[in-house]
């Protein structure tokens, strides 16, 4: 499982690029390999406001729904529209090609909660001890 | 020992409309004694058929043969262990089967009068006593047709009593090992939901509820046993931290099969509970329906209770079809009668002593299978579990083997698979309940099948990897099945 460096993760399994006053956000490796083959993607619509840790999309694989979560709050500026037609991308490439949102930050604070790539790996190892 | 899996003669069968021959037909009538109509002539063109019904045509042998061929593909509980957890797939007895072809009960009519019904009132006034009296709670609902039906119902009395006292409240705490249909019934109700973790034990401690309970929480769902197949033991203390705030405690008794005798819920502080009578007064699952949920209540609750209520009255039985506080209808006549006739000619046979002595029998098969499979496969869970029991996939895992291809490779052996990926809190989770159904030797060749998958993980990781072998399908494309749904038959 990889975990790159220049990314912060949450505890929900999501993960973050910040750039600027930019978001993009997506799940974690280890969250597309929890779930399985995904087969199902819900977005938000592009102007809506998510809030830090509350549910702003579903992802459906074979095994199991589930709720992502926002890491941070702000107001979602762009979707990866292709990705619901094909969901699978997410388990190929969570990372780059299965970004799923990018949002405008609302309160930079809120990036002092995210984990980075070592804090991440100990927790999952803690989770799943 | 040896298990039952084998290879038998199990026939293809293709679409009813893949054998479909022009002008075959597969019943004769009798010349009519009335002139015949044209449609036509008579029908007004916008209700008619504009092409003719793409209907498979066929022979009496070939439809019967088709859904022989069919249901000798399937799996039932008649041939053989079904250990799905959670569903609690229990054999059905042939004599509830009977009770409900009574002739009385299969042909009456819904919208007979009740002086016409008193036989199928009386029943259901028994019945609902009777579940009262096995959970401790005052009144039941029979109506509710499945056991998340029972909890809309449930949640709305809920959100009707504090509606009432002026305030629906906001809120509803339910844990994370709460079966997964109670927060989307929460939700339905229009309640935020508070997920609650349970501790290392696989339960709820009172001070985790104590830290989220305020004045805005409507009530605790809690699923007891929870889908861990634990005991909440801190049930009696958590019911009095939510009753001090003025919130009620919604009980998911589903899995009360474990309880039966045993545990009255009702007197544990539980204001609503449902049951689940295709889960625990075996009747038929059947497919998702028809089911039963019956909801009891604690007194304060009475007035909320939906419509119609059934009323003895100097040795009669009324249908009151109103009530001013009532949240009124949530099924059309009686329910699903015939599960209810099923359900009490279930406890009538027993009694008693039958039931609580199913509710042993079913504990004792789960921890005796429990205690084969330990060391073979990792219990996430150390605490003693009553009527179901979870293991992991964490020593398979070491060899890329994962709880899907376990359960696979276990249809080789002749058993249906157990509950894979549920509950949630376990990763590669492993659920599995017996039930009271079945003797020991059959629990005894499901140990020896799991052990021997258990060692040719080790051995011949591929073998696991690659299953089933033997079965009529190996193994399905299940993502291509969900990816690209077909729903529809086309030419
Ligand atoms: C604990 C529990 N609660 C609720 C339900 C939901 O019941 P139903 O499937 O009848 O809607 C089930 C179903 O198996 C269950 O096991």
């Amino acid at each position: 499982m990889e975990f790159p460096d220049d990314l912060k993760y949450t505890k929900e399994h999501e993960w973050v690029r910040v750039k600027g006053d930019t978001a993009t956000m997506g799940v974690s490796d280890y969250a597309q390999e929890q779930l399985g083959d995904i087969v199902y993607l819900e977005l938000p619509e592009e102007g809506e406001e998510i809030e830090k840790g509350e549910p702003f999309g579903v992802v459906e694989s074979v095994k199991a729904v589930s709720d992502i979560y926002g890491a941070l709050t702000g107001k979602v500026v762009e979707i990866n529209d292709p990705l619901t037609d094909n969901p699978e991308t997410i388990n190929e490439d969570c990372y780059e090609e299965g970004w799923l949102i990018r949002v405008k930050i609302a309160n930079p604070k809120e990036m002092e909660d995210l984990m980075d790539a070592a804090q991440y790996q100990a927790y999952i190892k803690e989770e799943t001890a | 020992m040896s298990t039952p899996g084998a290879t038998g003669l199990i026939l293809e069968e293709g679409l009813l409309f893949e054998q479909s021959v022009p002008g075959r037909i597969g019943f004769s009538l009798p010349a009519p004694d009335v002139p015949e109509t044209d449609p036509k002539t008579k029908l007004s063109k916008n209700i008619l058929r504009q092409k003719e019904a793409a209907l498979p045509e066929i022979s009496e042998v070939d439809s019967v043969r088709h859904f022989v061929r069919l249901s000798q593909q399937n799996y039932c509980k008649d041939a053989g262990l079904f250990p799905l957890g959670s569903c609690t797939m229990k054999y059905n007895p042939k004599t509830t089967e009977a009770a409900a072809r009574i002739s009385g009960f299969a042909n009456s009519h819904p919208l007979a009068s009740p002086e016409a019904m008193q036989g199928n009132l009386k029943l259901i006034y028994e019945l609902q006593n009777y579940l009262a009296e096995i959970s401790g709670m005052d009144f039941v609902t029979p109506w509710p047709a499945a056991g998340s039906h029972g909890e809309l119902t449930g949640m709305l009395m809920i959100r009707a009593y504090h509606t009432a006292k002026g305030n629906p409240r906001k809120k509803v705490i339910i844990p994370d090992s709460a079966h997964g249909t109670n927060p989307a019934s929460a939700a339905i109700c229009q309640y935020d939901v508070v997920t609650l973790p349970s501790n290392k034990d696989g339960i709820l401690t009172a001070d985790a509820v104590k830290a989220v309970m305020d004045d805005n929480v409507a009530a605790l769902m809690v699923t007891n046993p929870n889908t861990l197949g634990i005991f909440e033991e801190n049930i009696q203390e958590i019911c009095e931290i939510v009753h001090k705030k003025g919130g009620l405690v919604y009980c998911d008794g589903a899995n009360l099969n474990a309880l039966l005798g045993i545990v009255k819920l009702g007197e544990a502080g539980i204001d609503v509970l449902h049951f689940n009578l295709h889960k625990t007064f075996s009747t038929p699952h059947g497919g998702g329906g028809p089911g039963a949920g019956p909801v009891g209540v604690k007194k304060k609750l009475e007035p909320f209770l939906p419509t119609p209520l059934i009323i003895k009255e100097n040795g009669t039985f009324k249908v009151e079809r109103e009530r001013p506080q009532s949240i009124g209808r949530v099924k059309a006549y009686f329910g699903n009668f015939g599960m209810l006739v099923r359900a009490y000619a279930y406890i009538r046979e027993f009694g008693p002593q039958g039931l609580r002595h199913i509710s042993e029998m079913a504990v004792l098969n789960s921890n005796y299978i429990r205690k084969g499979l330990e060391g073979a496969y990792h219990l996430p869970y150390s605490k003693p579990s009553l009527h179901e029991c979870v293991f992991s996939d964490k020593f398979q895992k070491e060899k890329e083997i994962k709880t899907l291809d376990i359960s696979k490779r276990l249809m080789d052996y002749g058993f249906h698979p157990f509950t894979i990926y549920f509950p949630l809190i376990v990763h590669g989770a492993m659920m599995i309940e017996p039930t009271e159904s079945e003797p020991k030797a059959s629990l005894d060749q499901f140990i020896e099948a799991m052990q021997k998958i258990a060692k040719e993980c080790e051995e011949n990781p591929e073998l696991v990897k690659k299953a089933p072998h033997n079965t009529f399908r190996s193994r399905l494309d299940e993502v291509k099945a969900a990816r690209e749904l077909k729903l529809r038959w086309t030419v």
